[in-house]
Parts: C-alpha cells; structure tokens; sequence
C-alpha cells in the first residue's frame, strides 16, 4: 500500500524528498512474528527553508521518521533523497560527513545533555568528532554560539545541572549548531517546557531560522505550536501520512476526517466558546497489527457505511466498532496454557462470556433483528475462541470500502490513494474524496447531529 | 455543557472544602522552600475548581497537602487550616471520634480576639486580615491554636459548630481539620471521602496486580466488600469510566491497558470509594489529545452524575478553560488571581495571568510570541516583596518593597481578586501600596514557626 503524491516529484527547491518511506522494527525475527511498522510507506518533500511540521499522536511514527530521515534508524524500505542524493545508500563513512548537514533536537533537556560534561564540551562535542580546524578556535566558535542562542560566554565552563529546562534547550539547540547544519529534525522540542518558556524557545527557533535560513522538521504533538511555527504540516496516524498541506489552510479548513477530529479534540484557551467536539472512540490500533484498509478506520467519525444498514442508528453504530475494538483485544491477548486448560475444560477463564459483553454494550439501544441475529453468531464465534472468524463476519457485513471490504468488484479500484483537495497544494488520505462519496466534512456534521439530536 | 455548569446554579451551597493560610514548607541544608505560602481556596460541591501556574508554582504541593501527602524534610506549618466541611461526614467522625470532638457553638461568640492575638505568637495578619474581630474562630481553632486559648483540647479534630457533639446525628454544621487528622481518622478521609489522581497513570498503578485486584483492594477496605459482590461491583465501575468487556479486563494487568485506558483505571479506583471531593494533578497532561479529550469528557459525565467537587491542577490553559468553573492561578507559591473562568479568560486582571495567556501559541497573530522574561524565583524567603515584580512588564518601585495580598479587582465581580499593587482600581498606585502593606504581618527576622 504505497503513498503515491506524484506532482511533487522532481520539483526543484526541495532539499529533502522522502519516497515511500517505510521503517520496520522487530522484522522476521526468530519466530517470524509481525514487524512493528512504524513508518508505513510515507512520501513527501520539504523545500529548503521552510518549516515543516509533523503532527500526530504518540506511536503514530512521527518519531521514528524524523529519526529515520537523519539515518539514526535504518530504512526498511523506500528512498531519502538529501539535495538529490540518495542517504539510505550511504556507507559509514559518507554518512558521518554528510551529518555535518543534519542534526537533530531532542525532547528532554533533562537526559540529552550529558550532566558529566560542562556546557562547553557538550556544545564542542561535534567539532571535535569532526575535527573542525584548531582547539582555540573550537572554544571561540562554542562561545560566541551560547552567546546567539541565548547565553553567556562564561556558562561554558557550568555544568548542566546548573541551568534551567529552557537553558538547557537552548544548549542543546546550540550544539545542533556548532557544524552550520541546513536542516534541522526538532522532535518535540519543547513539549517538556513551562508555556512561557516554550515561547521563548519558539522565538528562537525562528530567529536561528531566519538568521542561518535553516530547514526544519518540527514534530510535536501540540497543535498551536505547530500551526504557530509551520509553513506546512504533515498529519500523521498509525504510519502514514493523513494529509499534508499549507498550515493555515489544513488548520482552518480540515479536509481528512482525522485531521477535523484532531482540530477539534484540541482544548482551546477560551471558556466562552460552544464548538462540537468530536470525541473519538477507542485508541489507535496496534502498529503490529494495521487495519486493513485506511489505517483510520477503526475510530473514523466519517468511515464509510455499507448501502444495506443506511438508517442504523448512530449509537447502534458506535457500540459495533467497540465490539470489534473487544475482538480484536481479545485476539491479540495471551492466552496463558493454564487458561487454554481451563477453556477446553469449559471453567471460567479471564475471556468471559461474550454474550454478556454484547448485551451490556447494546442494552440501552434497539438493535434490528437482522443485526441481532449477526451479533449472536459473533458472540457464538467468540465464544468459541475463533476471533478470527468472528472478525471476518463482522467485517463482511458492517465493513465498507475503508476496511478494505469490496462491496462492489465492477467498480475502479478500491486501494486507498491521496486526493488533492483545497485551492492550494494539499493532499489527503481518504475514500470520502472520491467522486462517488460525500466529503467528509458535512458527513461528520450529520452524524454528530443524529448522535446527540439537536 | 457548558450550561449546566454549577455556578449558574442559584443555591450554591456551602464550599465542602475550605482551604485557609495554608503553608507548606521544606527544609533543606541549603535553605527552607516555602512550596505553599498562605493559599487560601474554597470548593463547592459539583463544581471544578481549576489550578494553574507554571512548574514549581505550588500546585501539586497543595494538592498534597490537602491529601496530607507531605513527608519529611516536609511540612505543613501552625496556622493552616484544611476545613472538610460536608455535614454527614462531620457527624460521622463525631460518632467514630468522640474523643476528639469539640464543640465551638457557645464559645465561639465569646472568644475575645485582641486578647487572643495576645495570647499567641501571630497578628490578625498572618491570618489575612487587618482587625483581630476580623478573623474567623475556625482559622485560629483549625490552625491548631484551640488548646492555647482554651477552645478545645489537644489533639482535637472534629469540630461542631451548630450543634452538639454528644449527639452526633443533630449536629447541623461543623467541619474536620484535616490538617490535624491522624491514623484511622487520616485513612478514612483519604480515599473515603477525597481521593487523588495523578499524572502518571502507570506509577499509580501496581504493575504485579490485576486491576480488578487493585480495584477491589479499595473497595474492602473502604467499603467492606468481598468476594464475588466486590468482583462486580467492580465491574460495574470499569463499566462506569467507559472500558468495555470489564469482566475480562479485571482479570488484567496494568501492562496490557494502553495510556487512556489505564487513567480511566485509575478513575475506577479514585471512584471506588465514592468520594465527595477528587483531586487530580494534571491528570491528561500524559495523554494525547484525543485521549485527553475522551478523559475530559468523562470527568464532566461523573461529575454530573455524582455531585463531585473536582480541584482540577493543570498547567495547560486550554484544558482548564474546558473543564473548570472557576479558576485560580498560583505563582511561586502564592494564588495571584481567582475569578470565574470566562472572567479569567476575559479580562485577567493580574500580569502574570496575561502574561501566561500571551504566551500561548496561537492566541496572538504577530510574528514572535509574546513570553514571560526570566523564570518562577523559589519562594525561599517570607515574602516581602512582589515575587513576580522581577519579571513583570508592569511594575513601579512599590512592588520591590511592599508585598501584595489578595484584593477585589473587577468592579462588576466581587469573587474576581488578585494578589497586585495595581487593584483595587480605584486607588492610586500609592494608596494601595499603603493599604497592602497594612495588612501584611509584620517584618519579622527570621519567620519559623
């Protein structure tokens, strides 16, 4: 299942393009279980000097792509082209001068700084791997970088501990700067900082930004930062790209439903104003183990509904993707010998009977008899400690074209594919953009509408 | 949801919490960390009440203390007083704690204060008033100065205000010092009557037992529920905070719950004990968005449905303009500013809370945001001066030598005050300054007591 965003190819100014990126962990192994796909086949470019961020919820991949586009973490698949040249085919040697270019922010002051340093060997750290001209004129480059970030000359004989988290941010920052690098991941740089302090830092990233025309990856997972610092932003769920696009355009008018239920989860600093707030079910999936289809799936305010059960009411249809969210812990669940004992025995095990589950999700809701009769032979299946099969059922006949399910072989092809929507360039991960569904937008209004009736 | 929040309810009780003068302090070698100094706060019953501040203001410290939470080299200092003022619970420990009842209904009109303040070492200023014949009699009983005066015995900690202590279902209107509880009747108020969450789902939880175990560990011990009847009542409770096929997911362990789900655990346990008041300390700052607003969400569910008074402590302002009533900031120690929170939100009346709503991304459309210069200073000393006047845009000569106490700011409502030489409006800068100085205690040399 590859991203495909094809016009983008080739353009000139890009400094960094990444194809179809894909970063595996745990691949084959011993016992040749199912890798972690953590990046699943990304494709996007950052053009030189701009700010790219990277948005999305932890365990989404942001991470490890930022990680992987610095080769911090090997590629499993796909290409990263730095000014042209591909670097997921470097040897040793070419990837240590090719650094120089690349560096990276991370998260925690608190544990990216080495509290047996001073402030000064930290920062210089980088010329000394590097060999950069002579130990005189190493000190003077690392004294007068405090001094542009924010610090004073003599803070280079402190010690970490010394500083506060925003001093040491910038510390940080500044040994990112030692060896004038072009292009910058920041991962989360200042998600571990007070709010006013975060500004600061903000402030300086723009500043550094503008002065050296620096090119960044800025990944966090606070929006308003974000939309503050971003030229472009990327969102990102379960590995790959959701939507990407000009910020204040995807801010302000979402096109992927992820991206709506994203914006509209974030809390707002103003008591005053009424908004729906569309709260999503559930957690995000299992990276070991994707949805099939659109990775969104399992939690979309806007997932696409089979033609047969239209008028199912909305909390008939909220409690049906529980029962799959149930199924699937289930199945993913270790089952102990002793509790497989148990189950052939017919004794109690922790996987109680799924019946009741079933009755206590639907009890306050009237289910049709068709839907009654299904969910009896899921339970049945359940029961019977065949998830798998109680899965099939329930894909066959709730699921739709965005769980990978093909209600209608005729018709062109089901594989999930980036539309562009928006007057500029932005590009979004959704079925809802074919011509022949509604967008998304409007569906979640209506749902949410029906669910609380108003 | 927002129009049935509390405080547009017309009857609004009595606060079931009564916070007063609190000072929470910790020795060290170095210096003493004055972490909570002199906070006062009021929580109703069904209402939020939301604390924010920056790292190392004092919220979670008070939050502790209010748990009594706090250990060595901790301390919470004479003069404090946490008042729980919630009738059927007063009447309870006056039954279980008879020994340590007292009663103020007669005495309390005849306590002569001048001659009081005589008796102990403080000024009416240290309780946050100017005149003796200001200060309530259950500030200086539940500051622990009832045995000096003659009030009540040592080691008192039930106290009847309306009613008699000898029976105990009549008493109308008392309150438990909580600050003066111990053993039994410290364990019964924790968990039983307040309960906490904190940030860190995971390290609230023990990782070598199921939840169910953990989740009924609680139920005995408060509620006295055993066996099969504890099992599904402990369901029930998972059930409540939205963690479907419970029945499975008791038998688990916290490992196998992802991030949200074990904070909704930890809900179900915070709830076991079916507690009046719930403290939690930044309990979403750890969760993703959507997760965060699924929690969020839920708090506003239990709160409706069982009348809990939530002190919601966060350092996320977004968060606290979803789930807070009213709202009070803290810095280095000290609440700076209390209002309503579309007050707050609207005209924040103190610079540090402009300051922090300036400097969120977003709120501002310029290119550089807006910050704060420097950083929160340790509140190592008794205050005498503005601690936020070294970092504040709007400060003249008097914030450096005069130190400001809490004063109505908002001409249109009374509830809206903060902590700086700027209010009340109506004075110029120099009456002001005068009449803050007047009702701070005097200038002491070295403040331990």
């Amino acid at each position: 299942m590859s991203q495909q965003i094809g016009t983008e190819r080739g353009s000139t100014d890009a400094l960094v393009q990444v194809r179809n990126l894909k970063t595996y962990y745990d691949e084959g192994g011993l016992f040749g279980g199912q890798p972690v796909r953590a990046v699943d086949g990304v494709t996007f470019n950052i053009q030189e000097g701009e700010t790219l961020g990277l948005v999305g919820e932890s365990g989404c991949g942001k991470s490890t792509l930022g990680r992987t586009l610095l080769q911090l973490e090997d590629a499993t698949g796909g290409e990263i082209l730095y000014d042209g040249e591909d670097i997921t085919s470097y040897e040793q040697d070419e990837l240590l001068s090719w650094r120089r270019n690349a560096q990276m922010v991370f998260q925690d002051p608190e544990s990216s700084l080495n509290e047996r340093m001073t402030v000064g060997e930290i920062v210089r750290e980088p010329l000394d791997v590097h060999e950069w001209k002579t130990d005189g004129e190493r000190r003077q480059r690392v004294q007068s970088l405090l001094e542009t970030v924010g610090l004073q000359r003599e803070h280079y004989y402190r010690y970490p501990h010394q500083f506060s988290g925003g001093q040491r941010q910038r510390i940080s920052i500044a040994r990112t700067l030692t060896l004038n690098p072009d292009f910058m991941v920041l991962d989360e740089p200042v998600s571990a900082l007070d709010v006013s302090v975060q500004a600061e830092i903000i402030n300086l990233l723009e500043e550094l930004q503008a002065e050296f025309g620096l090119t960044y990856l800025f990944i966090a997972h606070d929006l308003s930062v974000v939309r503050h610092i971003s030229d472009r932003v990327a969102v990102m769920y379960l590995g790959h790209i959701m939507e990407i696009g000009p910020t204040e355009e995807l801010f302000a008018d979402p096109s992927n439903p992820y991206t709506h239920a994203l914006l509209s989860a974030i809390p707002l600093p103003d008591p005053g104003q009424e908004r729906d707030r569309i709260t999503l079910q559930g957690t995000p999936p299992n990276p070991r183990y994707p949805p099939n289809g659109c990775p969104f799936s399992t939690r979309c305010p806007a997932r696409i509904r089979p033609s047969g059960y239209q008028d199912l009411d909305e909390g008939v249809w909220s409690q049906l993707n529980t029962v799959r969210e149930v199924l699937r812990e289930r199945q993913r669940a270790d089952r102990t010998i002793r509790e497989r004992i148990r189950g052939s025995l017919g004794w109690e095990t922790r996987f109680g009977d799924m019946n009741d589950t079933i009755t206590e999700l639907f009890g306050e809701f009237e289910v049709p008899a068709n839907v009654q009769e299904i969910l009896d032979e899921v339970a049945r299946r359940a029961n019977e400690n065949d998830e798998e099969a109680a899965l099939t059922l329930l894909n066959d006949e709730f699921g739709s074209v965005c769980d990978g399910v093909d209600e209608d072989p005729e018709q062109s092809d089901s594989e999930l594919q980036f539309y562009t929507v928006g007057s500029t360039d932005r590009k979004s991960y959704c079925h809802r953009h074919d011509s022949e569904y509604r967008e998304p937008g409007p569906v979640i209004e209506d749902r949410s509408i029906k669910e609380h009736g108003e | 949801m927002t129009a049935d929040r509390v405080r547009d309810r017309p009857d609004r009780e009595d606060p079931i919490l009564q916070v007063r003068n609190l000072r929470t302090v910790f020795y060290t070698d170095r210096e003493t960390i004055r972490a909570a100094d002199g906070v006062s706060a009021d929580i109703y019953p069904g209402e939020t009440l939301g604390v924010v501040g920056e790292s190392g203001s004092g919220k979670s410290v008070t939050a502790r203390s209010i748990m009594r939470l706090i250990d060595s080299p901790g301390q919470i200092l004479a003069g404090s007083s946490i008042r729980y003022r919630q009738t059927e619970t007063v009447r309870a420990y006056a039954d279980s704690f008879s020994g340590h009842t007292a009663e103020l209904s007669d005495v309390a009109h005849e306590v002569d204060k001048s001659a009081a303040f005589d008796q102990i070492d403080r000024t009416p200023q240290h309780f946050g008033h100017e005149r003796p014949e200001d200060v309530p009699v259950a500030d200086l009983v539940g500051g622990g100065y009832g045995p000096e005066l003659g009030l009540c015995d040592e080691g008192d900690f039930v106290f009847v205000t309306d009613g008699e202590a000898t029976r105990p279902g009549q008493i109308q209107r008392g309150f438990v010092e909580i600050t003066a509880l111990e053993g039994e009747a410290k364990r019964l108020m924790r968990g039983g009557r307040i309960a906490m969450i904190f940030q860190d789902p995971l390290s609230s939880l023990n990782p070598v037992f199921t939840i169910g175990n953990q989740i009924k560990e609680s139920l005995n011990l408060h509620r006295d529920m055993r066996g099969s009847e504890a099992t599904r009542e402990a369901a029930d409770l998972l059930e409540a905070v939205g963690i479907p096929d419970s029945r499975r997911r008791l038998k688990e362990y916290p490992h196998q719950f992802s991030g949200g789900m074990r904070q909704r655990a930890v809900i179900a346990m915070a709830l076991a004990c079916d507690p009046d008041v719930l403290i939690c300390d930044e309990p979403t700052t750890a969760l993703d968005v959507t997760i965060e607003a699924q929690i969020l969400d839920l708090f506003t569910q239990l709160q409706a449905e069982r009348d809990l008074a939530i002190l919601f402590i966060t350092h996320d302002m977004g968060v606290i303009a979803n789930v807070a009533d009213r709202v009070n900031v803290m810095y280095a120690g000290e609440m700076v500013e209390r209002a309503d929170v579309d007050q707050l939100f609207e005209h924040p009346r103190h610079p540090y809370t402009q300051g922090l709503l300036e400097s969120i991304p977003g709120a501002q459309s310029g290119d550089s945001l807006s910050t704060i210069e420097g950083t929160v200073p340790t509140p190592n000393e008794p205050p005498t001066s503005c601690r936020f006047a070294d970092r504040c845009p709007k400060a003249f000569e008097a914030c450096r030598e005069v130190h400001p106490v809490s004063v109505p700011a908002n001409e249109q409502n009374d509830d809206h005050t903060a902590a700086c030489l700027l209010y009340p409006e109506n004075m110029s800068e120099q009456e002001a300054a005068m009449m803050h100085d007047q009702r701070n205690p005097p200038r002491e040399e070295s403040d331990t007591s």
